[in-house]
């Protein structure tokens, strides 16, 4: 067995140290490193601090979430979302409402998706606010990171307003909201356009022209478009190599067609452009957010989510009280409504890229198949040969700026 | 050798001593305190005021936590490792003058616990054999990880001893002497060396980074891509050793810097305030000056490591052969020209 591997060919490392290997040594990054930011393998060959070849492997939190789809009713569903991309659950929350929506042909209103952008932009500053933080970490500048988390902390205390949750989330129901956001929400949405641009200013400041920072990152982990498109790449990492690709753009959802903003796209692909793409995509959110808040003043007061009784939960009173909203309520939890037999694919731009969901719908009131296009699993896929003649330290910095999450990663 | 010179020696050595051993747990503070005043937090505040107590718990903890030794691990070597790292980190803060001589009951009393005439070469020696502490610990531990830091510790400790001794020379034709005592005199009042050595200071400064092993040097331990570097596999005291190590490390290389250029327990008008103060208290506001500065300087070793990134390994040297070591040969011929030329005027 240990004669194996004859000889060592690219990406395919040996495991042991009684395999043959010559002057090389196998490095077992992870499953539990600090730089891999969750459970995930990196079975990398070494010689010295340059890395020969890498094998990934993946699948250690692996929860089997399509298939536990498949046995729930749609509304139940939007809490396996919350586990993918952790960072950002809010926009795999919406994403997941959408594509019910999208099945059933529900249009929501105008004041429904302006609040489905403020959440959707909110938590893409928090899921860049950590990756950005991490690889300031992880390049050793520590500050920075924190500087973000109480900025992140001021996010999570606005989504405690509208849901009541912080991490993972379960925001919103199909058709919309399950409440109206209150006057508290709506204060320290204003507080935090008003607090956020100084700290990330800071931070840009802290690390966009220092040299070390510029050294270590520029030219590190780059790649062309069409590798990176050839890899099926999206969001940030993909916008960085200079491919202007935004779902928010490219197939509008939720009116961002409504909105004035701009994709920043990057020239080398590299994890210093990464860093940049991914600050100027947060100013770029804020001003989403802003023009977001302006929208909403036109709008009718008090509509949260469309009217489609037989979807969307009718209040408890009603419930009670009425016997039309009785019977949705039975038909709803039941699952007694019908659904169109078709299939639908509806992808919206998450944290980390295109996030899809292809669902194919037999009539029930479960999923017959549901397929999460998890933008992790799908960027991490060129990590290992991207490793190959790089430092060790490079790939670290490269694997935080890929943003992958485990959670996203596994499903 | 008389009994009262030994007397005073001893006394001294564990004056200095303690001073060395409370500086290092207060600069684990303070290291906490000024990390969490940077990055907007508290800090530790629970075990006595402003968490003054912090470092006796966590020193007790250190303590009683259970020792490990991996499966694999030389035994010996492990525990040589931290043991040789604490040891040789004590041995550099002896031939630092802290203070003008004092005269206490009635006897004149240096406050240096050996005048070694070569002084700076001993501190240079000394400083070397730290880096066997972090190589035999790492490599003790038979584990990759460790193996790496080590590695990394032990050519980066080499690359920068080379452009630190290059920086060396050139304050050596200005001053024309390798002892600490003499180097100190010299400085008298606001004589320092830094006006003298501007660059030769700012070489020595980042070689005193890489020799410590601190941000943005600080590629031994690395705990984002090395988990901890040559310190992985330690618990307990020895873990405990290897950190303090590093926070006596920067006393006392803080310590040589404010003596070879920051004029050491010397400032400004000390004449006029010894004259005022006598012969007991005035050489006392020296040594208060001088440990003004050290703190000064150990401030900016955390200002720093809360600040920038770190290097890669490639930059590090690049940074060390191809840019100090060049410069400090710059600045020595600099220096000796300027010398010569003025000596002619």
């Amino acid at each position: 067995m240990s004669n194996f591997i004859t000889e060592i060919t690219p990406n395919r490392p040996v495991y042991t140290d009684n395999d043959p290997q010559g002057d090389l040594t196998t490095l077992n990054l992870g499953p539990t490193h600090p730089a891999t930011h969750g459970v995930f393998q990196n079975v990398l060959q070494m010689d010295g601090e340059r890395i020969v070849s890498g094998v990934s492997t993946i699948g250690y939190i692996h929860r089997a979430f399509e298939k536990i789809a498949e046995h729930r009713p749609f509304y139940q569903i939007t809490p396996l979302t919350d586990r993918l991309n952790y960072c950002s659950s809010p926009i795999n929350n919406m994403g997941w409402h959408m594509t019910v929506e999208k099945l059933l042909g529900i249009e929501t209103p105008k004041r429904v998706d302006y609040l489905r952008v403020i959440v959707m932009e909110l938590s893409r500053i928090t899921d860049h606010l950590i990756c950005n933080g991490i690889l300031g970490v992880d390049t050793g500048a520590f500050s920075g990171f924190l500087y973000l988390m109480e900025e992140r902390e001021h996010v999570y205390e606005i989504f405690e307003e509208i849901c009541g949750a912080r991490l993972t989330t379960n925001i919103g129901r199909i058709g919309g909201f399950e409440r109206d956001f209150n006057d508290i929400a709506f204060a320290k949405i204003n507080k935090f356009l008003e607090k956020f641009p100084p700290i990330l200013k800071e931070f840009e400041k802290l690390f966009n022209r220092n040299r070390i920072f510029i050294e270590r990152t520029s030219g590190v982990g780059a790649v062309d478009p069409e590798t990176a498109l050839s890899y099926s790449w999206s969001g940030p990492i993909l916008r960085a190599t200079g491919v202007d690709y935004d779902v928010r753009v490219n197939e509008p959802y939720a009116s961002y067609q409504d909105f004035d903003f701009e994709i920043p796209v990057g020239t080398t692909g590299d994890v210093y452009d990464r860093f940049i793409l991914r600050n100027e995509e947060m100013w770029q959110s804020l001003r989403i957010i802003e023009q977001a808040m302006e929208k909403l003043k036109k709008e009718p007061k008090g509509v949260f989510h469309a009217d489609v009784p037989e979807f969307y939960l009718p209040p408890k009173e009603q419930v009670y009280n009425n016997m039309e909203a009785l019977i949705y309520h039975f038909k709803i939890v039941m699952g007694e409504v019908d659904t169109p037999k078709t299939e639908v694919y509806h992808a919206v731009e998450g944290g980390n890229g295109e996030l899809g969901f292809y669902l194919i719908n037999d009539g029930g009131r479960t999923p017959y198949r549901l397929h999460f296009r998890r933008p992790s699993f799908i960027n991490y896929q060129m990590y290992a040969s991207m490793s190959r003649g790089m430092l060790l330290s490079d790939a670290i910095i490269n694997m935080s700026s890929l943003n992958i999450i485990a959670g996203e990663l596994d499903a | 050798m008389e009994a009262a010179f030994l007397i005073e020696k001893i006394l001294l050595v564990v004056v200095l001593f303690v001073i060395t051993l409370t500086i290092a747990a207060y600069s684990t503070w303070a290291e906490r305190k000024v990390a969490a005043w940077m990055q907007d937090r508290v800090g530790p505040n629970r075990a006595g005021i402003f968490g003054l107590l912090q470092p006796l718990a966590d020193g007790g903890k250190m303590f009683f936590k259970e020792e490990i030794i991996p499966s694999g691990a030389n035994k010996w070597l492990f525990i040589a490792g931290p043991s040789l790292a604490l040891l040789t980190s004590f041995l550099g803060s002896a031939v630092i003058p802290f203070g003008q001589s004092i005269e206490l009951f009635g006897k004149t009393v240096p406050l240096q616990v050996t005048d070694i005439n070569v002084g700076i070469l001993y501190i240079f020696g000394v400083v070397s054999l730290g880096v066997y502490g972090i190589m035999i610990g790492g490599w003790a531990s038979n584990n990759k990880y460790s193996l790496m830091g080590a590695i990394r510790g032990a050519s980066q400790n080499i690359s920068y001893e080379i452009a630190m001794g290059l920086s060396i020379i050139a304050l050596l034709l200005v001053t024309n002497t390798l002892s600490f005592k003499e180097l100190a005199e010299q400085q008298h009042s606001w004589h320092w060396n830094i006006i003298y050595q501007p660059l030769g200071f700012l070489i020595f400064l980042v070689c005193a980074f890489a020799e410590t092993n601190r941000v943005p040097f600080d590629l031994p331990e690395c705990e984002t891509e090395l988990i901890g570097g040559y310190n992985t596999e330690y618990s307990a005291f020895k873990m405990g050793a290897y950190m303090f190590a590093e926070y006596i490390n920067m006393f006392v290389s803080s310590a040589v810097m404010v003596t070879l250029y920051f004029g050491g327990y010397n400032y400004p008008f000390m004449d006029q305030v010894n004259a005022l103060l006598g012969p007991t208290w005035g050489p006392l506001v020296g040594v208060s000056v001088m440990f003004l500065k050290i703190i000064l300087f150990i401030f900016f070793f955390m200002w720093v490591r809360w600040t920038v990134p770190r290097f890669r390994y490639d930059q590090l040297m690049d940074l060390g052969w191809k840019v100090l070591i060049p410069l400090a040969i710059a600045n020595i011929v600099i220096t000796a020209i300027v010398i010569t030329v003025v000596d002619k005027l």
